[in-house]
């Protein structure tokens, strides 16, 4: 049994004209402790409302559906009620801009500590020392718990958040987006200590973002949502070396590499609208190798390799593996 | 003298003869020189208490290149190294402490604004948030066609819109009638920032500033973007000095690099060459660190300790000998200069390290 | 280099709102209740007002009933210290008071409004010039400015609805400022001014539109204060006497013993229509600036929770 087993996980939000969106349509996938497991996708295609869900964290026009199993538990079953019992003590979550969220009129160490006061896991002068002793993981000096965020740097803020993240010792750690608003250099440090934090300390790790060499860089096994599904997941050579589905080929394609001297593609078109129900593949309108079939018939996931997943009709006539 | 430039007719990209023909190989587009530029920043409480008066940011400091047409330039650094501040300098929106900046031979450094406007034909800029760039309350038409009216060219209203339509297509959005009377919200990322790239063109600009053009948009509509910019230099005969942290994409699609650090050009080179053969240390600790798509790739990233420093506290000597791992004792004293590197392949590429 | 916060909802683009410019208004009266009552209550007092000469059913200044002669089915809000009946003077008064009122509003907004445009989009000595002189005149008190106005040009409405436009202009011009300080910064203006956009055309094109909504809710809510204000003035006996206000109004009924008298009528009507119109004016006003601050939006401290779906027949583990 997986540390983290997400099956048929849907979201819908309401619009205001009574619509609904349909923002995360079947989501599977399962972790184990220590796996750094990437989700990536560009704007639009729900991989921040997944992890959302997974901490419980939807807004009231929000509805769900499905099973996040944690140790076995349904996290999801009593809604907001259950999933909080678990929120930040068995799974915890970076969010995207973390750190331009920091109160900044609290100093660093309390902010650190106040999840512990809550959870009941320290209090006081305990909870203090544990905020110090995280602050060092996170490669800041426990000395400056005293200090304000606007005095950090945008690289410490993030660390500080990730250190917040870890104040009661979750299994899980969600990372929405944890570098993209940082310089490379701070981006390669961030990852690097989270890489660490992953294999010191046998936190799952799933780390949510569009930079596709980050994911490639750092993860071990990835998944590529498109249009609120994962049309694709596996390891992750096999998904740059042998892609199966052709948004991640494409996606791969429209990377510049630094040494390649490969042409850089772009994806004509646009994602499809989520409010409507869609036929077919999401993605054959921008699809270059479309098949007739594929306007009508909705690709399952379906095996092409070991632990190697792809949601398109051609994976049928090349057969699998 | 700069080329004299008849309303609208540059939109299709090409130029009259004797404008071009003449002057290209002569004088080049963009010609700057030593710019510097500070900013006053008012000292933190604790520095009041030292009696520290006048602080300056050192955004720019003695900067100087050149583009000539038909070229693409890449500013790359990470953030406060001072590229955009260059950018807004040439611009004319910052007034530099000194140095020069010429455009077509005309020295427009610190002009004033009723003398630059009419300049502002040759010389347009492209930001980075295409969300943001474009006027909520203007349609499409307006948008691209409010240069026009600013800078009163095409005596009608429906000459008007022959050159916007002319824009839009060749911004690569086409039909262009169908764009005309759309909204900013009713358009995506990569339309809205082709939109204002249109808005650019309408004028027809030698000297196009792209600042940051694509990292606001998604990966799969950015090479459509890029590839954009790139027929402009080449079949406009376009200068294009593009902004950017994304070594990668400079690596890619610009002619030359100049690496920035603190406010100084570290290094600057032909792309492929500084890519391949990074001369100085600050280069080569950011190229390690550039995460490769290929999983299968292991780089040995060079992790340089800390973070760059406020642009306020600039080191003595070296810039970056505090975090160099190579610095020796004369780095802290000496400050170098951007001369050609002694193993260099060749004499554009110019490095400004001591150990070079 | 930092991708836009997607919101989810967002990731149906073009979903075809209309633009703001033309659905503003009515998406706020569409959405908020309290508009729709306020700008009911303002429409009434003004159509009554238009129409007040032709359904007056007694004259508004000649007396045709006794004294403080009580309500009755002839004169519904009975008659006032004159013999004046109430009800005709209400709605003559009604006119006066909403001319007064928005008059001074309009002199108020043209001068905030600009000022503020001016002093937020220059910046620099411009600013600290004009709010140097707009603090000067928040300071003043209200009322001691306007007697001594009164006491050195004397009582007239003319220099009631200046008075009024004097005071009530430097609490939208820092409202307008504060606004255009932020506008300023947006990239598109930076854009505009990169073109070679003159000042006279970033104001006129790009700043006014966006300022229109503020400066709307700022009218409503000034056009309140400013009826206030003039009823106040008119009951301090700063207005000139002859005419008919609400204020004057309510100015004679105490100078004239209607207390003592028991005539409630010659008082509470005409209190009571000031007070109806101000809160009008409030709801409208106020549901604009709510509908302007986006930050008021359904956030997660909300009381509503996120809901779990049955997942009818979908799999084996279905809840």
């Amino acid at each position: 049994m997986s540390l983290l087993e997400v099956s048929d996980l849907h979201v819908w939000f309401d619009l205001p004209q009574g619509q609904q969106v349909h923002a995360v349509r079947g989501v599977n996938f399962a972790l184990d402790p220590g796996e750094r497991f990437g989700l990536v996708g560009e704007s639009g295609c729900g991989k921040t409302t997944t992890i959302l869900a997974l901490m419980g964290l939807l807004p009231p026009t929000a509805s769900a559906s499905g099973e996040v199993r944690v140790d076995g538990h349904n996290i999801l079953a009593g809604g907001e009620d259950s999933a909080r019992g678990y929120r930040w003590k068995d799974i915890a979550m970076v969010f995207q801009g973390a750190m331009n969220a920091l109160n900044p009129v609290k100093k660093v160490g309390w902010q650190i500590a106040e999840p512990m006061a809550f959870h009941g896991i320290a209090q006081g002068a305990a909870a203090r020392r544990r905020a110090g002793e995280l602050l060092e993981m996170v490669g800041i000096q426990a000395a400056a718990a005293e200090r304000y965020p606007h005095e950090f740097s945008g690289g410490m803020r993030q660390r500080a958040s990730i250190a917040m993240a870890l104040a009661c010792q979750p299994r899980i750690l969600l990372a929405d987006e944890p570098t993209t608003a940082l310089d490379v250099m701070v981006q390669a440090q961030i990852l690097d200590l989270l890489t660490r934090l992953s294999s010191e300390l046998g936190l799952a790790l799933v780390l949510v973002t569009h930079d596709l060499p980050v994911v490639a860089q750092t993860c071990e096994r990835a998944a590529v949502m498109y249009a609120g599904e994962i049309v694709e997941y596996g390891p992750m050579e096999m998904l740059f070396h042998q892609p199966r589905h052709p948004y991640t080929r494409l996606l791969f394609e429209a990377t510049p590499d630094l040494y390649g001297d490969s042409e850089v593609v772009s994806i004509g078109g646009a994602p499809p609208r989520l409010d409507r129900p869609m036929a077919g593949c999401p993605f054959q309108p921008r699809c270059d190798v479309v098949l007739d079939r594929c306007a009508e018939e909705h690709p399952a996931l379906r095996l092409v390799g070991p632990g190697h997943e792809a949601a398109c009709h051609h994976t049928e006539r090349a057969g699998s593996t | 003298m700069p080329s004299h430039r008849t309303g609208g007719l540059d939109v299709t990209g090409s130029q009259g003869p004797a404008a071009a023909g003449d002057h290209a190989s002569a004088v080049p587009l963009l010609e700057v020189e030593n710019l510097t530029a500070h900013y006053q920043v008012r000292p933190r409480l604790t520095q009041r208490v030292t009696r520290q008066s006048r602080l300056w940011v050192h955004a720019v400091d003695g900067v100087s290149f050149t583009l000539a047409r038909g070229e693409m330039l890449a500013l790359v650094g990470e953030s406060g190294c001072g590229k955009t501040t260059t950018a807004q300098t040439i611009l004319g929106m910052v007034t530099p402490v000194s140095g020069t900046v010429r455009l077509n031979g005309t020295d427009i450094t610190g002009m004033p604004e009723r003398q630059m406007r009419p300049l502002r034909r040759q010389l347009q800029m492209i930001y980075q948030d295409p969300y943001e760039s474009l006027d909520p309350r203007f349609r499409v038409e307006a948008t691209v066609g409010e240069p026009l009216l600013v800078h009163g060219i095409g005596a009608s209203p429906s000459e008007r819109r022959e050159l916007i339509v002319a824009a839009l297509e060749r911004a690569g959005l086409s039909p262009a009638d169908a764009f005309l009377a759309r909204y900013p919200h009713e358009l995506s990322g990569g339309q809205r920032q082709r939109v204002a790239i249109a808005a650019s063109l309408v004028l027809g600009p030698d000297l196009l500033l792209a600042d940051e053009p694509v990292s606001m948009l998604d990966v799969s509509v950015r090479a459509g973007v890029l590839a954009l910019l790139d027929r402009l230099r080449r079949d406009g005969r376009m200068g294009i000095l593009m902004i950017t942290h994304d070594l990668s994409t400079a690596a890619h699609f610009a002619d030359r690099i100049a690496v920035m650090y603190l406010g100084r050009i570290v290094e600057h080179g032909p792309s492929r060459q500084l890519v391949r053969h990074p001369q100085h240390p600050y280069t080569k600790a950011l190229l390690s660190v550039v995460p490769a798509r290929d999983p299968r790739v292991r780089s040995a990233p060079q992790l340089l300790t800390g973070e760059t420093p406020d642009p306020v506290d600039v080191p003595t000597g070296c810039r970056f000998h505090p975090r160099c791992p190579v610095a020796v004792a004369r780095c802290s004293v000496q400050d170098p200069a951007l001369g050609v590197a002694a193993s260099g392949a060749s004499p554009s590429h110019q490095v400004a390290c001591l150990l070079a | 280099m930092t991708l836009p916060l997607q919101d989810p909802l967002l990731a149906t683009e073009g979903l075809g709102m209309p633009p703001r410019r033309h659905g503003f208004l009515r998406g706020v009266l569409r959405e908020r209740k309290a508009a729709v009552i306020g700008l009911a209550i303002i429409t009434f007092f003004i159509l009554l007002s238009v129409i007040a000469p032709y359904i007056s059913p007694y004259s508004a200044t000649a007396q045709t009933c006794a004294v403080y002669a009580p309500p009755s089915a002839r004169h519904w809000l009975g008659c006032d210290d004159g013999g004046i009946d109430m009800l005709s003077e209400l709605m003559q008064g009604g006119r006066i008071s909403l001319v007064v009122g928005f008059a001074a509003t309009f002199v108020a907004m043209v001068i905030g409004g600009g000022i503020g445009i001016l002093s937020g989009y220059f910046g620099g000595g411009t600013d600290t010039v004009l709010m140097r002189v707009t603090d000067y005149l928040l300071v003043i008190p209200d009322l001691v400015f306007a007697l001594v106005i009164a006491d050195i040009w004397g009582p007239s409405l003319f220099h009631v609805i200046i008075v009024i436009g004097i005071l009530e202009w430097t609490a939208t011009a820092r409202i307008i400022r504060a606004q255009v300080m932020s506008l300023k910064e947006r990239v598109y203006v930076k854009r505009a001014k990169a073109i070679g956009s003159g000042h006279a055309r970033i104001i006129s094109r790009h700043i006014l539109p966006q300022v229109g909504p503020l400066l709307m809710a700022n009218t409503v809510l000034t056009v309140a204060i400013a009826i206030y204000l003039e009823t106040a003035l008119a009951f301090l006996g700063l207005e000139d006497p002859t005419v008919t206000t609400w204020g004057t109004i309510l100015e004679h009924a105490f100078e004239r013993t209607a207390i003592s008298s028991g005539a409630w009528w010659a008082i509470v009507p005409d209190g009571f229509a000031i007070a109806i119109l101000i809160v009008g004016c409030f709801l409208l006003g106020q549901a604009i600036e709510d509908a302007l601050n986006p930050r008021l939006k359904v956030a997660h401290l909300s009381v509503r929770r996120w809901r779990i779906r049955p997942l009818a027949g979908r799999g084996p583990e279905a809840i």
